[in-house]
């Protein structure tokens, strides 16, 4: 029998560049985006839905939208 | 989303730019967007003030989002690296104590009030109609011009990322959120 895979998309957040300004957390319409420590911006999982509000908002452009399996 | 009372404070930003045109000595306000965002960081360890508080980067999201002057572009690869950013801010920082001293040497009575805002360090624009005398010391005058040349530089430098790339790129090498994510890190250890 054929597994099937089922395909989802996520917002990615490169950790090493973001500057935590908070753009993404203001435009997410599920309130998926928090600001860890003031240090960088952590994506819920579990209610990203890989719209890619945040990643067009980014000012320095350091979200990608990813397909992952579920 | 309800707008809260806090995503109005662009106009508070704006209300700065403006009545600095008018009395020079209204620069002084200016220190809140300093002395905020340090107190924030430091005791509560979070960039609250970015996240939420800052005026001016409202202000850009809304000329460059709502009001489209922004191309929307990607910024360059160096201007989000981590030399550029703290190259930036320890620039910014030496340029921010010269300003210090100039305004010591007006307090020592070494030099005379200057009433010019000089912009990006260089250009020195005439402003003497916003000084209307000052009740405190020339020295007051003196920092208030130092200080609002700050402001009217960054938001300059602001402005024309604004438009050449993403409306809030400003916050990516802003040496406030630089110096407050790096306080942030220290203070939780990271």
């Amino acid at each position: 029998m054929n597994e099937v895979k089922r395909m989802s998309r996520k917002a990615q957040v490169d950790e090493n560049l973001c500057v935590a300004c908070g753009c993404c957390l203001k435009i997410c319409p599920l309130g998926a985006i928090t600001i860890f420590n003031g240090i960088r911006a952590i994506i819920d999982e579990t209610r990203c839905v890989g719209c890619g509000k945040c990643a067009k908002e980014c000012p320095a452009s350091v979200i990608d939208i990813i397909e992952v399996n579920v | 989303m309800k707008k809260k009372w806090y995503d109005y404070l662009w106009i508070v930003s704006l209300s700065y730019l403006i009545l600095g045109f008018f009395n020079i000595m209204f620069a002084w306000l200016g220190l809140l967007c300093f002395i905020i965002p340090l107190i924030i960081s430091t005791v509560k360890g979070t960039k609250g003030y970015c996240n939420r508080y800052c005026g001016r980067g409202q202000l850009f999201g809304l000329l460059g989002g709502r009001f489209g002057l922004s191309r929307n572009r990607d910024i360059p690869k160096w201007m989000k690296s981590k030399w550029f950013r703290y190259g930036f801010l320890i620039f910014f920082f030496l340029m921010f104590f010269l300003m210090l001293w100039n305004t010591y040497l007006v307090f020592a009575g070494a030099s005379d009030l200057k009433q010019v805002v000089t912009l990006l360090w260089t250009f020195k624009l005439p402003w003497h109609w916003a000084f209307h005398g000052t009740i405190i010391h020339s020295g007051a005058a003196q920092f208030a011009f130092g200080f609002y040349s700050v402001m009217l530089t960054s938001t300059v430098l602001g402005f024309v990322t604004m438009i050449l790339f993403k409306p809030r790129s400003w916050c990516v090498y802003c040496p406030m959120g630089t110096m407050t994510q790096l306080i942030c890190k220290i203070k939780n250890k990271e």
